[in-house]
């Protein structure tokens, strides 16, 4: 061995709490985008949809252009598969494989592993409204200026709550459970959960139901943000609720091994 | 000059597990005692068979779990309320090695150095390991023993004061088991507390500065492996090693204070106080079986020997 290269002794020193979760992070993100499934997931689902939605008649009956109301509830989507879906299965298996053992033994500790992800998925979500946005305005999306601030609100406190969603169901659940759970749920929100058919659109029995699903606050909020310009002070509430209470449960029940 | 304070210290450490389901719902208490003290500038060993308390005791010294009872210091804190300042003065190395299967090795170390201020150089430790023979490729690709040369650098990259090692010699070739004891040595050397696990007796015997035997969640014994192993018969001698054909079976009552075991095929050992008599027992059996041995051997009281003494059987 050469001279210097062995551990020296007690000079061991923790980075600034910014700069490690940031760190981690981006370290995460890194790792989301990398990983085939989750970008298929990220990005190219719904890219699709949006597609989809723009080639057949489906959302004709609720705006002045399909492409207007079909981008606010496709960006819905995308943030429940970041930090939901995909947020919730990374988690999951770091938590089979020790990995959240072992980094909250680092100085990153607890508490920093868990705003590391909040910055993990804030970045995956940025990647994805620029590429989904983007694609949106060259299919001929015009989004209401008065609306982008609420619209930022709103994706804001629901990523919080479906990354805390995410946790919660990666922390209790086995990590094949939570793959299909995760999944599930995913593809019963998109569908029938008010992300991309405003949830007033449903059955009348359904609809009071549907309603308070984070998922319905968040499309229905989206939408009238960007399409009316309007922020939905209910549908803000109702995210709120949700990232509060799912916060609570994860903090109570999480477990770390 | 005053003794500097070890580095961490616990005193009738008590942890409850549950409740499981399959016992009524009721608590299990797996340690139910454990007192212990590290030294810096030395290497003190958890010794103890599968199930004995080994790693939950070094996850209460870690942080990793709470206490239920008693009380454990590291560096003079309390480890379930650490701050991010005293984790970065402890290096963990955990049983399962707590590696992410899709990272590259070098991506996984720079990460963990990254939440330090000064680690050690990345790629000098890395080559001390020898982590850049396979640096590149995904983690859920290496041997056992890779993954565990990987997960001493992850421990030891923020350069600790203290670190815990559960199990380091698990899935070692005899190459990597040679680096990593060197590299324990030289840590010793530069003034670390090393705690670490083991229940292999060879490790103890060749690392421990100071020992605590585990067994049932309580420590049993401890002492250096010399007063450990000091016998009361200066020159008795405790193990007897023969080879031959497999698969002999020695009557038990040849020899009933004796204890026996084939422990590979053709390799058998008796262990106990051992007598001119009982060698000569054994070599009138030998002769009207007709069995002649290939190789005899005997060794003094070992570690072994203190452990079968305290739990009444062997550690395998």
């Amino acid at each position: 061995m050469t001279q210097g290269t062995a551990p020296t002794r007690g000079r061991g020193t923790a980075a600034p709490l910014p700069a490690r979760v940031l760190r981690h992070g981006g370290y995460e993100a890194l790792a989301m985008l990398r990983n085939g499934e989750q970008l298929v997931l990220a990005i190219v689902l719904p890219l699709l949809a949006l597609t989809a939605l723009v080639l057949t008649p489906l959302l004709d009956a609720y705006g002045p252009s399909r492409i207007d109301v079909a981008a606010p509830g496709v960006l819905a989507l995308c943030t429940m598969s970041t930090a939901f879906t995909g947020q919730g299965i990374a988690t999951g298996f770091d938590r089979r494989y020790g990995v959240l053992r072992f980094l909250s033994t680092t100085p990153l500790g607890r508490s920093g592993l868990i705003l590391g992800k909040a910055v993990a998925v804030a970045a995956v979500l940025a990647v994805q409204l620029v590429v989904i946005g983007g694609a949106a305005v060259l299919m001929g999306w015009s989004p209401r200026a008065e609306g982008l601030l609420p619209a930022a609100l709103l994706l804001l406190v629901g990523s919080a709550a479906f990354t805390a969603l995410g946790l919660l169901v990666a922390g209790t659940l086995r990590p094949e459970a939570t793959l299909a759970v995760t999944n599930l749920v995913w593809i019963l929100l998109a569908a029938a959960g008010g992300v991309i058919i405003p949830a007033a659109s449903l059955p009348a029995a359904a609809e009071p139901f549907v309603s308070v699903l984070p998922s319905a606050a968040l499309g229905d909020g989206l939408r009238s943000a960007l399409v009316d310009g309007t922020l939905d002070p209910i549908a803000c509430l109702v995210l709120l609720a949700w990232a509060v209470l799912a916060s609570l449960a994860a903090i109570r029940w999480f477990k770390w091994s | 000059m005053p003794t500097p304070p070890p580095a961490l210290e616990i005193d009738g450490l008590i942890k409850d597990f549950g409740p499981v389901g399959a016992l009524d719902g009721r608590m299990v208490r797996v340690l139910e005692g454990v007192s212990l003290s590290a030294a810096r500038g030395a290497v003190t060993v958890l010794l103890g068979a599968n199930g004995a308390g080994k790693t939950t005791t070094l996850e209460c010294a870690q942080g990793l779990q709470r206490a239920d009872g008693g009380v454990v210091r590291l560096l003079g804190e309390d480890p379930y309320r650490a701050s991010p300042h005293l984790r970065a003065r402890v290096g963990v190395m955990l049983q399962d090695g707590g590696l992410p299967p899709s990272v590259r090795p070098l991506a996984l170390l720079r990460h963990v150095a990254s939440m330090f201020s000064s680690p050690l150089p990345v790629d000098a430790l890395a080559e001390r390991l020898g982590l850049d023979e396979f640096g590149t490729v995904s983690i859920r690709r290496l041997s056992g023993g890779q993954k565990q040369r990987l997960a001493l650098a992850c421990a030891l990259v923020g350069r600790p004061e203290v670190v815990f090692l559960d199990e380091p010699s698990a899935g070692l070739d005899p190459q990597s088991r040679t680096i990593v004891f060197d590299l324990i040595r030289e840590l010793r050397a530069d003034g670390l507390a090393v705690i670490l696990t083991t229940h292999l007796l060879d490790d103890a015997q060749r690392l421990a500065d100071y020992v605590y035997i585990l067994e049932g969640g309580r420590t049993v014994a401890e002492g250096t492996v010399a007063a450990l192993t000091a016998d009361k018969d200066a020159d008795g001698m405790r193990e007897l090693r023969f080879e031959t054909v497999p698969g002999l079976s020695l009557p038990p009552d040849l020899l009933p204070h004796l204890h026996q075991r084939e422990d590979e095929p053709g390799q058998y050992v008796l262990r106990g106080a051992l007598t001119a008599s009982d060698v000569a027992q054994l070599a009138t059996w030998w002769d009207a079986h007709g069995v002649m041995p290939t190789a005899i051997s005997m060794a003094p009281r070992s570690l072994e020997d203190v452990f079968l003494d305290i739990s009444g059987r062997s550690i395998r």
